[in-house]
């Protein structure tokens, strides 16, 4: 499934947050956003999503445009992983995954026996299936991104919108969570997702969206969107751009002052 | 995985009839209970007279399906009505502290009730101000709501709410002070404090529809309420249209608590605790927490009720009764460390 952003502008109240944005996310492919803080990548999946209305320009989701989809066609298509949080209550993670199922189960209904067995097999997949009757409210914030992808993959989706989803985790769930991007695209799910990390986005990317005031400044495969010099624009900070010894992962680290 | 589910939710039946033999229990107590001797042998007989058609006693059959059994199918009614609706609006507004006040339902019906009382209405007619004055406080609080944009509606909605409520606020207290203090305000703080004393079998006809729509409503979208919990983005992003299921939300939950007060006058405490104990006890997916907070709201009221006819010489109100009852057992609850909100 394709989704085809083609010159959009969106925003708040008289607000413009990004204007001219156009990309074209293609099947399996694993597109992130990357850009410094408030250049509008948030509000960018929102508005990818239909919870902020379009200003200018067309979203289409395979060649039919956004809003002409209804809210639960959309979210049987594209699904949202927003960042882990604190939830409220404390529903089981089943019970969290399970609600994935929204746009699946009926307006009256509740979720029916095969819904269940989608939530089931989506924790086995995810590798949490031991987490299944613990309370979302009491495992670690790792556990709980991992437990919203699982929600988002229960949509059966084929579009995966992911906001940080390695904000706020330790490096061993970093890892993890970036390696179950690249396997999910390897399944047949197109994913586009932001990162403030460099390296994230070389492990994960196809390719580089770079967003800097409100546009996209550049897009294009890692290495040459991700470079010294675009770093050193974004954020006036010289950086190194490198392999270490025994690893292909191409990694950045800050330049030593001279 | 799947026979752990199964047996969960095969394990609702017997509980759901053991709720429900629990309220059939306590409402035959309830209905032995009274300044009328009138005890349990008693009911019995009457019973039995009545399938065969005639009374076995006149006074008796009157204390019972005329006095008592009005009052107790009220407490009931209400009772779970009210937790009902608590149930619904902390969810849909993600907040423990929310009652089934917050958007000025019970300011409205006051005012209503209020207005009646002062203009010494007949009973009826007051009732009907009542349940009329809670639905406009709270479509008034919608309208404004909806005409602010911009801003995270579900905040909006709760601040218009106590805006409203405020409002509403300052004008029963303005009659409070214009109305005759021997006649007038005694019922008026009498109606402020709930009571099911008066409560007639016609009372509990003319709010029957208003309750069975709002509470079916409720059951028919109890799970889409658990997505709803998410918040507004969330639940938009799984395809929920969550503007059109609050506004349903909202009217259903309204509905049935004007319905219940304005028969009943302002009951607190149920509908802002009996939903915390039910989460306490089976927790926050909503499918079981509306039967469950219904059943304990229905069993709360009930006992209160029992309590306010039996412990003194006058009735005590039962505002009074379900906070002091209530009060020390949700904290007791709270410090034994069960979780029902993070």
């Amino acid at each position: 499934m394709r989704l085809d952003v083609d010159q959009i502008a969106f925003g708040y109240g008289g607000r413009l947050v990004g204007q001219d944005i156009s990309f074209t996310l293609e099947e399996n492919e694993v597109l992130v956003l990357f850009g410094p803080n408030g250049a509008g990548k948030t509000t960018l999946f929102k508005t990818l999503l239909g919870l902020v209305p379009l200003r200018a320009g067309t979203i289409r989701l395979d060649g039919r445009p956004i809003g002409a989809w209804s809210g639960r066609e959309r979210a049987s298509r594209i699904a949202y992983v927003p960042q882990a949080h604190a939830a409220l209550f404390p529903f089981t993670v089943e019970d969290l995954v399970l609600m994935g199922r929204a746009p699946h189960v009926g307006l009256f209904a509740t979720p029916g026996r095969r819904d269940r067995e989608v939530a089931a097999a989506t924790l086995e997949r995810l590798g949490i299936g031991h987490l299944a009757s613990r309370a979302y409210t009491e495992i670690s914030g790792g556990e709980r991104q991992i437990a919203l992808i699982a929600r988002a993959l229960a949509q059966e989706p084929s579009i995966l919108v992911m906001d940080e989803p390695t904000a706020s985790l330790d490096y061993g769930h970093q890892m993890r969570v970036l390696d179950r991007v690249r396997e999910l695209a390897g399944e047949g799910v197109s994913i586009v997702l932001s990162t403030h990390n460099p390296d994230h986005a070389f492990r994960v990317a196809d390719r580089v969206a770079l967003v800097f005031q409100s546009r996209i400044a550049a897009l294009g495969p890692p290495e040459a969107v991700l470079t010294a010099d675009a770093l050193k624009q974004l954020y006036d900070i010289d950086v190194v751009i490198g392999t270490l010894a025994g690893s292909d992962a191409r990694l950045c680290a800050p330049r030593n002052k001279t | 995985m799947t026979q752990r589910r199964i047996s969960r939710r095969r394990s609702l039946g017997p509980s759901f009839l053991l709720a429900i033999a629990g309220l059939l229990a306590l409402a035959v107590l309830s209905m032995t209970i009274g300044k009328f001797d009138a005890g349990l042998s008693d009911l019995f007989t009457e019973i039995r007279a009545w399938l065969g058609g005639a009374p076995a006693d006149e006074t008796v059959a009157t204390v019972f399906w005329h006095i008592r059994l009005p009052r107790v199918l009220a407490g009931l009614l209400v009772g779970a009505a009210l937790a009902a609706a608590g149930a619904t609006y902390q969810g849909l507004f993600r907040n423990p502290l929310v009652s089934p006040d917050i958007l000025g339902v019970s300011a409205g019906a006051s005012f209503g009730a209020v207005v009646g009382i002062f203009l010494s209405l007949p009973v009826g007619v007051i009732q009907l101000l009542s349940f009329a004055g809670g639905l406009i406080a709270v479509l008034s609080a919608y309208a404004v709501a909806a005409a602010i944009r911009n801003r995270d509606p579900v905040l909006v909605l709760v601040l218009a709410g106590i805006a409203v409520g405020a409002l509403v606020g300052a004008g029963i207290s303005l009659i409070k002070i214009l109305a005759d203090p021997y006649d007038q305000l005694p019922a008026i703080t009498y109606w402020l404090l709930g009571s099911l004393a008066s409560v007639t079998s016609g009372d509990i006809i003319s709010i029957l529809p208003a309750l069975v729509v709002g509470i079916i409503a409720l059951f028919l979208l109890r799970w889409r309420m658990n997505v709803m919990t998410l918040g507004e983005e969330e639940a938009k992003a799984l395809g929920i249209d969550t503007g059109r299921l609050r506004v349903v939300l909202v009217l259903a939950a309204t509905l049935i608590t004007a319905a219940a007060v304005s028969i009943t006058g302002i009951i607190g405490w149920i509908g802002l605790v009996i939903p915390h104990v039910a989460r306490l006890i089976v927790g926050p997916d909503f499918v079981r927490l509306l039967p469950v907070s219904m059943a304990l709201g229905a069993a709360y009221l009930l006992v209160a009720d029992m309590l306010a006819r039996s412990i003194a010489l006058i009735e005590v109100p039962l505002g009074i009764l379900t906070a002091t009852v209530g009060a020390p057992f949700f904290l007791f609850l709270l410090a034994s460390g069960r979780k029902g909100w993070q």
